[in-house]
């Protein structure tokens, strides 16, 4: 195997490794905060309970999010060095800002959270976990502003022989981040939704803690209906943008191998690799337009005509990325969308009518339900990154010439091997824990588990 | 001041924070399993950097990321040059990270000693190879006229570097134990202490001979500068009045000693390296410099004004959070986090 592909493949199994835990964080930091605002207003403490229990699932998953951000870090210069010394000095300065704006923030404040239960006042230890919340996602916004870059480059000019910065507003505000930055921060909502709705079934299903647990999952769905429908309303809109910067994109994404006017949606597409006729080629006319510009007509190019023009443009080369891998993440991701919002539906309906004795296989099937979001956010990031294929920074640096030189194979290799059995070590671990705790269930009233329990310091008379 | 020099300085002052902070509870996290005989002891030493580490330890990313930002050359040759190092500091890094989240999280012993080992050997790990790192740049490696690192995993294991490791790593775990010394009670307390008072001296020695081994390695007593004299004669004099406050009794005052001991140990490496950001052993043209390895005027410009509004509201909250936590821990179990 050559570098290029093992340097890509690393890459991409610790950056979707890494984007199984973010998701959570952003999305729980939000709820934890918010939990824990209400307990202080109201002091109830049902809701310190909530903060507390869904707190202590939110620490589990954002230690692994974290050590796993280092490792992206550090990649772009280990694995990726001639790529960094062509855009550093546009893809730094995001990068640097987000670990000293956003990265000390969420650091530092959560540390204090942990362990400053009782030496804050509860206001102040509430807007503690507001900074972590922030911290998250201002950081979530700096990394996608440096990744927007890499989907469409602005805001600079070549200088001997490297991309140097010329307009840092258009950077900040280059266009993907108005879609991208939302379309996480929802999907960020929608994971929470599944994941309290469905460690909140569980308990609901075994009569167990019902009036945390109904708390909690009316809360949840009522996130899931509001995240799961702005999902879909920022993914129409982004698909009308990738139609204008990376049509390549969106032509692989429906497989529309010729252009059309106008354009029709596949439902069902399958090509045999081998001949590479279509066996099967199910559209609908003319609702790809319409998708794509709100009206039954209006030109969509198509992967031959894209690969016809983009030869012209940068020579010779492949530019068409797998349409398999598009086609099918894609279709996994919006069927998956669309059944969250379905089930984010039917239960807030459930809650608010108190229709859990009828429908109990609902409560059955919500646990499974958290695979949901997972899946929809990994095959959401496998099309916006697989489709830039075969650009790093999309049409300036091709991934051949953005891999570092002095990395061999082997090491690659090696680093790789040893990234996957880690990162197997840490899965299990996580998953053992989030099972262990989410299944316990809250901590009795009045009564504080040893292991998160609040203080840990008393004065003493030495020195 | 040119905007490169500002530059290698924040660059310099980052790593010297991170190396101060995040060396003591490297420190700590090595000492652990020796200082403390039971569980509850082990508790209360990982509890003492419970609230911080994370916090230190975001002074590395943020030094990795200003490089990569002022300096990209020198980011993309030194992590790609140093790739396996690099992969086995990122190792440890992840295992000790979350080592402290999981440790607490389950009773069985095999658990907590799986963590513990992972804390262990993930404080270890980069305690020995950073230095190692920052050693090679100050002495040099095969890089070619292209910026890129020709040599192998092999080169970098050279007798200055793990000499530098050496110093290092026993300054780091005086660091930690002067730091123990002031967070604990009891026997904690008193074997940190006895730790502290062993340590010294052989700390001392290791990095005097560390400093003279550097001048002569680098030859730099032809270039010499005011800073490449002041930063390690302030860091001796550091080190003696620790010496000093340690016969005293104040450790207190010797937890601040280590602190500007280790400050200016990493500054003279700076000092020894400049106006080289990587030295070249093949040909002293292609040393990688604060020129031919920085970014544009445009960008420095733009991340020195981020830099010098955001580094002090940081540098706030840290310390905010260092006045919160200042108590010393009993080892009342009740009252344990981690």
């Amino acid at each position: 195997m050559d570098a290029v592909l093992l340097a890509r493949l690393q890459f991409a199994i610790t950056i979707v490794y890494h984007f199984f835990f973010v998701p959570l964080t952003l999305g729980l930091s939000l709820v934890v905060a918010i939990l824990e605002t209400i307990y202080v207003f109201t002091g109830n403490e049902l809701y310190k309970r909530m903060t507390k229990f869904w707190g202590k699932l939110f620490l589990i998953n954002f230690a692994i999010g974290v050590v796993t951000g280092i490792v992206q870090e550090f990649q772009f210069g280990m694995s990726w060095s001639e790529y960094s010394r062509f855009v550093g000095d546009i893809f730094g300065a995001p990068l640097a800002i987000e670990a000293l704006v956003a990265f000390f923030l969420e650091s530092t404040f959560l540390g204090i959270w942990i362990f400053g239960w009782d030496k804050l006042s509860k206001g102040a230890h509430a807007t503690v976990m507001w900074m972590v919340a922030l911290g998250s996602n201002v950081s979530a916004i700096w990394i996608l502003i440096a990744n927007a870059f890499m989907q469409h480059p602005v805001g600079y000019t070549i200088t001997d022989g490297r991309a140097e910065l010329t307009n840092f507003s258009q950077v900040v505000f280059n266009l993907p981040i108005f879609s991208h930055y939302p379309h996480v921060f929802a999907a960020g909502l929608v994971t929470v939704a599944f994941f309290i709705m469905g460690i909140s079934a569980y308990h609901i299903f075994r009569q167990n803690e019902l009036n945390f647990f109904r708390v909690s999952f009316r809360m949840a769905a009522l996130i899931g209906v509001f995240g799961t429908i702005m999902v879909g309303v920022i993914g129409h809109s982004q698909g009308q943008e990738i139609n204008q910067i990376q049509p390549m994109k969106l032509a692989s994404i429906e497989a529309l191998f010729d252009t059309e006017n106008p354009a029709s949606l596949s439902i069902i597409t399958i090509k045999n690799p081998f001949t590479g006729k279509l066996v099967i080629d199910w559209r609908i006319p003319a609702a790809l337009s319409l998708m794509e510009y709100n009206k039954l007509s209006g030109e969509v190019i198509g992967i031959n005509q894209l690969q016809a023009q983009y030869v012209q443009q940068y020579g010779p080369g492949d530019y068409v990325p797998p349409p398999v891998v598009l086609y099918w993440s894609f279709r996994t991701m919006v069927g998956a969308g669309l059944l969250m919002i379905l089930i984010s539906v039917v239960a807030f309906i459930i809650e608010l009518r108190n229709f859990y004795g009828k429908y109990r296989w609902f409560l059955r099937l919500l646990p499974l339900a958290i695979s949901l979001p997972y899946i929809a956010n990994t095959t959401g990031w496998m099309v916006t990154e697989v489709g830039r294929y075969p650009w790093v920074v999309y049409g300036l640096v091709k991934m051949e010439d953005g891999v570092s030189k002095a990395v061999t194979p082997g090491m690659f290799i090696t680093s790789l091997i040893g990234f996957i059995l880690v990162y197997g070590l840490l899965i299990s671990a996580t998953v053992y824990l989030m099972i262990k705790f989410g299944k316990a269930g809250p901590a009795k009233e009045q009564d504080d588990t040893p292991d998160f329990s609040p203080s840990l310091v008393t004065p003493s008379e030495s020195q | 001041m040119a905007l490169n020099t500002l530059w290698f300085i924040f660059i310099a002052i980052l790593y010297s924070g991170f190396f101060v902070l995040e060396g003591f509870d490297f420190g700590v996290g090595i000492l652990m399993p020796f200082l403390g005989k039971n569980d509850v002891q082990r508790r209360t030493i990982i509890n003492t950097i419970g609230p911080h580490w994370d916090g230190n330890e975001v002074w590395l990313i943020t030094a990795g990321g200003a490089t990569f930002a002022a300096f990209p050359n020198w980011y993309a040759t030194l992590f790609s040059g140093f790739y396996l190092p690099l992969f086995i500091v990122l190792v440890g890094l992840i295992i000790r990270g979350v080592a402290f989240e999981f440790r607490g999280k389950d009773d069985n012993p095999r658990w907590r000693s799986l963590w513990d080992w992972c804390l262990f050997a993930g404080s270890l790990i980069p305690t020995i190879l950073l230095p190692v790192a920052f050693a090679n740049l100050v002495r040099g490696i095969p890089i070619d006229a292209n910026m890129e690192y020709v040599g192998g995993f092999f080169n970098l294991l050279n007798p200055y570097a793990l000499l530098a490791a050496l110093a290092l790593t026993l300054l780091v775990l005086l660091h930690g134990a002067s730091f123990l010394s002031n967070k604990t009670t009891g026997e904690i307390e008193q074997k940190s202490r006895e730790l502290v008072r062993w340590l010294w001296l052989l700390v001392a020695l290791m990095l005097v001979i560390f400093l003279v081994t550097s001048f002569i390695i680098t030859g730099v007593s032809s270039r010499l500068t005011v800073w490449v004299i002041l930063f390690p004669v302030l860091g001796v004099i550091a080190m003696l009045a620790a010496g000093y406050l340690v016969r005293k009794g104040r450790f207190g005052y010797v937890f601040l000693t280590t602190c500007l001991t280790v400050a200016f140990f990493v500054l003279t490496i700076f000092s020894l390296l400049y106006p080289n950001v990587i030295v070249s052993s093949l040909n002293p043209a292609w040393n990688l410099t604060i020129q031919n390895a920085s970014s544009s005027a445009h960008t420095l410009r733009l991340m020195t004004i981020v830099t010098l509004i955001f580094l002090p509201i940081v540098l706030l909250y840290q310390i905010w959070s260092y006045w919160i936590f200042r108590k010393r821990l009993t080892g009342d179990v009740d009252k344990l986090t981690y």
